[in-house]
Parts: C-alpha cells; sequence; structure tokens
C-alpha cells in the first residue's frame, strides 16, 4: 500500500466517499500553494504535474495510473465533437435527514460546487474511433464517487438507453462503494443497477467496464462485476472490502500488490489489465468484435 | 464479528442491551418468588401476578420506544432464534452442500425443506450457536464460495420448479485475503444479478443481521420481509461511525442516522412487510417467533401460487429498478 490515505476506510462495501473527499481536499491545501510538484502514490517519486499531465495523469516512473477525473476521462476516449451528455441535471437529495455534522444536503452542495457536476456519475452518447457507445463514467473525485440513489439510476437509465439505441455500453469506475448517507436507498443500488443490466444483457445489449484506481465495496459488488468483459487499468486497487478493514479484521499485514489490478489477474479476476495510454485502441477493437464474427470491411485479398 | 472486537468496545456492545435492565430486574423477581411458591408452598399467587402483570407493561413500554441502536443489539443477541432453529422447527430438511468449485462454506446453509404442504429451497445465513459452532460458520461471515454455492442451489430450485425461501442473518460477507483473492465482490454481484432472473418465486427474511452486500448477495426477491427487530443497513453502526466520526462511542448515533430499523425500511418502501416478534423480542420466546416465521413463510409462498414465470421476472426486475422511487423525480428513457 501506497499510502494510508489510499485505503478505504469503509467497512464490508460500504463508504469510501469521506477519504476520496479528504483526499481531493487534502490534494487542493498541500498542492495549490506549491502547485508544480506531487508524490507518485506508486513509488513515492515526485512527479512534475505539467508532466503529469501530459502522460494522461500516468507516472513517467513508475506508469501508476492516478486517479482521472470524470471528464478528462471522457476526452481521452470519446471522439472530439461526439460527445452528448445525458442526464446531467439529476440531483441526489438527503432523505434520511443525514447529519454527520454537515447534513448531507449541504454535503452534495458543495461537492456539486467544487466539481461543476451534479452527480459522481457522468453518462452520455459518443463515439470511440467512431463507433457509436453509450458511456457512464463514475467520478472518484465527486464525494468518493460514491453510488447513491442517483449515480444508481444513471447506470440503469445507461444501460436503458443503451438498450433503445442498440449500443454497446462502456463504464468506467473509480468508487469507494455505496454512500452511506442515503442508508439502506445506497444499498439498494446494486440490486437497481443488475436489474437493468440484467434487462439489457438479455435483451443482446454488449458491455464492457473498466476498472480505475480505486473501485471497490457496492460498486465492484455489483455492475461493474457482471458486464461482458471486464478491463482493470494498471495498479488500480480493486475489490470488495478496503485493505483497512480487512487488515484489521485479520490482524495481519497485507502481502504486498494485495487488491491491486495485477494481483486481481493473477487469480483469475479480470480479463485485463490495460494502460491509460492504449484504452481507446482496445475498447474499439473489443467493440468490434461484438459486431459478429464476419468482418465488414474485408482486407483487401492478397496478390 | 465479534472475535474482533477490542474488550472496551465489547462491553460497549453489552450495553446495547442496557436498556433491557428493568425488564431483566422484573424477570428475576418473578423467578425468584415462582421458586419461594414451589419451596414454602406459601400462596403468594397475587404477588405473582402483580409482577406478571408489571412485567408485561414493562416490556411492551420498552420494546414500544426502542431505539435503532438498541435494535441492532436485539438483532444480535444470541438467544436469537437463528437458521439452525428455524430448520430444526421445520417438517423436513435435507442439506444440500457446496459450491462443487472451492469449499462448503458453513455460513451459509442451503437445502431442501418442507414446511406443512410445501416444498421450497432454503438458503440461510447460519451463525451457529456454540463457540465451536460460531468459528465453523465464521460468525456468519460468508466468503465467495458460500455466494456460490448459494447460487448453485438457487439454479437447481429453478430447474425443480421450486420456490427458494432466504433467511438472511449476517454481519457482511467476510473481509479477508481469500475472500478477495476468490473474488467476493463478483460472487455477491453474479447473485444480486442472478436473482434478478430467476424464473421461480424467492421470498426473503430477515431475521437478524442484515449486514449490506453480504445480505443482499442473498437477498433479491419478490417478496422482502423483516422480523420486527431485526435491522438492514448498508453498512454497520460501528463502521459508519468510525468513517463519519472516527467514534467508537457514536454507534448509537450512526445506527439512528442508518433508518435500519424494520419500521424505517417499511416506510421508505424497501421492504413489504414486517413480521412481528413476541413481545420484549424473539430472544424472549423464540418459539412463537418461529411459528410466526412459519406462518409467514405458508402464507408467503401461497401468494405466489399461479403466478407465472416471465410475470415473476418481470415484476421483481421492474421492483428493484424502481425501487423506493419518488414518483417523477427520474426521467425515462
Ligand atoms: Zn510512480
Amino acid at each position: 500500500m501506497a499510502d494510508e490515505k489510499q485505503n478505504n476506510p469503509g467497512e464490508g462495501d460500504a463508504g469510501l466517499d469521506k477519504l476520496g473527499e479528504s483526499r481531493f481536499r487534502l490534494r487542493k491545501k498541500k498542492e495549490v500553494p506549491t502547485g508544480l510538484w506531487l508524490k507518485c502514490e506508486g513509488c513515492g517519486q515526485m512527479i512534475y504535474r505539467k508532466e503529469l499531465e501530459e502522460r494522461m495523469r500516468t507516472c513517467p516512473a513508475c506508469e501508476f495510473h492516478f486517479t482521472l477525473p470524470g471528464r478528462e476521462r471522457i476526452v481521452l476516449v470519446i471522439d472530439e465533437g461526439s460527445w452528448q451528455e445525458h442526464f446531467q441535471d439529476i440531483v441526489s437529495i438527503d432523505r434520511l435527514d443525514f447529519d454527520e455534522g454537515i447534513p448531507y444536503a449541504q454535503k452534495i452542495q458543495r461537492a456539486v460546487e467544487r466539481s461543476k457536476q451534479k452527480e459522481a456519475l457522468i453518462c452520455g452518447l459518443g463515439t470511440i474511433h467512431g463507433r457509436p457507445v453509450v458511456l457512464a463514467v463514475l467520478d472518484f473525485t465527486f464525494m468518493g464517487g460514491s453510488m447513491g440513489e442517483v449515480v444508481g439510476e444513471k447506470i440503469a437509465l445507461a444501460a436503458e438507453l443503451a438498450g433503445k439505441l442498440g449500443r454497446p455500453l462502456v463504464m468506467f469506475t473509480g468508487s469507494g462503494g455505496a454512500r452511506m448517507h442515503e442508508g439502506i436507498l445506497s444499498l439498494m443500488q446494486m440490486a437497481k443497477t443488475c436489474a437493468a443490466l440484467a434487462q439489457y444483457q438479455e435483451a443482446g445489449g454488449f458491455s464492457i467496464c473498466v476498472l480505475t484506481h480505486p473501485t471497490t465495496g457496492g460498486v465492484t459488488a455489483s455492475f461493474a462485476s457482471v458486464c461482458d468483459i471486464t478491463l482493470a487499468e494498471p495498479g488500480a486497487l480493486i475489490g470488495f472490502a478496503g485493505p483497512r478493514v480487512i487488515a484489521s479484521t485479520i490482524k495481519q499485514e497485507l502481502p504486498p500488490g494485495f487488491q491491486r489490478a495485477e494481483f486481481l489477474l493473477e487469480k483469475g479476476q479480470v480479463d485485463r489489465i490495460v494502460r491509460r495510454a492504449e484504452m481507446k485502441d482496445t475498447l474499439a477493437k473489443l467493440l468490434d468484435y461484438a459486431r459478429g464474427p464476419v468482418l465488414e470491411v474485408p482486407p483487401a485479398p492478397a496478390n | 464479528m465479534t472475535k474482533d472486537i477490542p474488550r472496551p468496545q465489547r462491553e460497549r456492545l453489552a450495553s446495547g442491551l442496557s436498556f433491557e435492565r428493568p425488564i431483566k430486574e422484573l424477570e428475576s423477581q418473578l423467578t425468584e418468588l415462582q421458586a419461594l411458591a414451589l419451596r414454602t408452598r406459601l400462596d403468594i399467587s397475587s404477588e405473582i401476578s402483580a409482577i406478571q402483570n408489571r412485567l408485561q407493561a414493562v416490556t411492551e413500554e420498552t420494546y414500544r420506544n426502542i431505539g435503532a441502536w438498541e435494535t441492532v443489539n436485539v438483532a444480535r443477541h444470541t438467544d436469537r432464534p437463528a437458521a439452525m432453529d428455524m430448520i430444526a422447527a421445520l417438517d423436513e430438511f435435507i442439506e444440500l452442500h457446496g459450491d462443487k468449485a472451492f469449499a462448503d462454506d458453513k455460513a451459509i446453509v442451503t437445502g431442501l425443506a418442507t414446511l406443512k404442504e410445501r416444498r421450497f429451497m432454503l438458503v440461510a445465513h447460519r451463525k451457529g450457536r456454540t463457540t465451536k459452532e460460531r468459528l465453523a460458520c465464521n460468525f456468519g461471515c460468508a466468503h465467495p464460495e458460500g455466494y456460490r454455492k448459494a447460487l448453485r442451489k438457487m439454479k437447481l430450485a429453478e430447474r425443480m420448479g421450486l420456490p427458494i425461501v432466504c433467511w438472511i442473518n449476517t454481519p457482511g460477507a467476510y473481509p479477508g485475503i481469500g475472500a478477495e483473492e476468490r473474488g467476493q465482490a463478483a460472487a455477491i454481484a453474479e447473485n444480486i444479478m442472478a436473482m434478478c432472473s430467476l424464473k421461480v418465486p424467492v421470498l426473503v427474511i430477515v431475521i437478524g443481521e442484515g449486514g449490506s452486500g453480504g445480505a443482499l448477495g442473498i437477498g433479491v426477491g419478490d417478496r422482502v420481509l423483516m422480523m420486527e427487530y431485526a435491522y438492514y443497513s448498508v453498512i454497520s453502526p460501528e463502521g459508519c461511525a468510525a468513517i463519519l466520526w472516527k467514534d467508537g462511542d457514536r454507534t448509537s448515533d450512526a445506527a439512528e442516522s442508518l433508518k435500519l430499523t424494520s419500521k424505517d425500511l417499511l416506510k421508505l418502501g424497501v421492504i413489504d412487510g414486517v413480521i412481528p416478534e413476541p413481545p420484549g423480542g424473539a430472544h424472549r420466546a423464540p418459539q412463537l417467533a418461529i411459528d410466526e416465521v412459519q406462518r409467514t413463510i405458508l402464507r408467503e409462498l401461497r401468494g405466489f401460487d399461479g403466478l407465472k414465470p416471465e410475470e415473476l421476472v418481470a415484476r421483481r426486475r421492474e421492483r428493484y429498478r424502481h425501487m423506493a422511487a419518488i414518483p417523477g423525480r427520474f426521467p425515462s428513457v
């Protein structure tokens, strides 16, 4: 584990969002004054911020894939000019009167102001090297990508939209799990998203989910794990329980690399690890295989 | 998991039942008086019945005002009837073991069950009663193989045309190294997904602890009920308090905030009904509680009669797709 702050303080599959937020805040506080350099979560090296941004937020020394804000993800995988966002105005509400010191309603408000988006899930239509898809991106930088009613609803809507348009569904996840401020309603999103995906898959829909750093809890334990193809970014922390919860339960140090994408690949839990730089090309190729057994434009016959 | 709770916290947990003190005092007075009457042949029947009446009043009063944290502790009570007690009360139970891939996870028990004129597949979390049993059952915290075993048996029920009854009673799915290596998250996700498509009726009853994804992993049903003092939550109150306030003493606040009681869930529209418990909770009169659960199962199973498989699946998916939704809040595609 590179960094304590990286860990999921949640229990089982709930609530990383607190951590996600504090990390976010910490980054701002700590880094904005100096601004130019930041420390790699993977290898500890200092990286020049501009360089990191130019390298799609991957470490030049160790290739660690930093958490990518949702908007940047869209730019990376969707063809320029093809993006059309849907359902962007749905907002979360505080149905439980959840107050942890500050009311949940206020927390949402703050997250909205800070991120200039209304929820952690961004959904829309676009093309990937010309292939039309429905894309859903769960943005870790918005309340730790935690899944409440709105995130669950937008995943379900994305699946339904993909079904209606006959398009493949591509998803990216970064999440601490269920949003505990929405209590049992957040847990029920696991079933809601799966119900919508079951409907979509039964009708022949094809889906790919890319697990990015970090994806844990109720997101991993629902829609993110039931797509046709499961990809992961290098080094991504992926699991059900967070490492801190596991370590404190078993009272044992965790093996190196535990719950990282490479570990999951080794254990047979993901189909493939794909580097960020190759993500768009890989997605396009995989999408082509869902078009059927015969190439639409066969290669020119050899002379 | 009890075994991992350090001593001070264990005492706090115990104090979660301190609200029962007035009941306990009257109960012990009553026992003493009854013993005295037997021993001495004194006629103190009027004193005894006075105490009995007070006990009844105090019990009802105490439980009428029970808080969320107290409810959690009642749900965890070691005398509370659990899966094996309820299985013992069935007319027949033939256990079917194993996931046919890795192991037989004892934290989930599965098998063919008969109750009166009804046959069904039972899938239940198992906690165990004695220390030895509890260890063997991992305190009701299942590993992926437990969820996969459940899935196999549910698929079997589907093939056999048997309805499925699930009893939920788990602090949560186990957070361990092996569990992660073998895909705990994927196992739960696959169960949730598969349960959305089962062509036979699924009845879910939360009989004790409804611990998060570990509960939902066998918890997607056509009808979902809770016993009165069971709880069902996205996170344990301890976990919630630790994250929000870094303070184990605020578990009570966390429990209250999470809205995890049967009353709360019914109000939110997440469950379909509440199975009433005997006065003072199921741990006070396990047999009465089990009888009520059995009556409920029979009534619910009869209610599924005549439903077509496609209808069941469509309704179940619709139920979860729009679960607890506020009408008109979300757009449609
Ligand atoms: Zn690095």
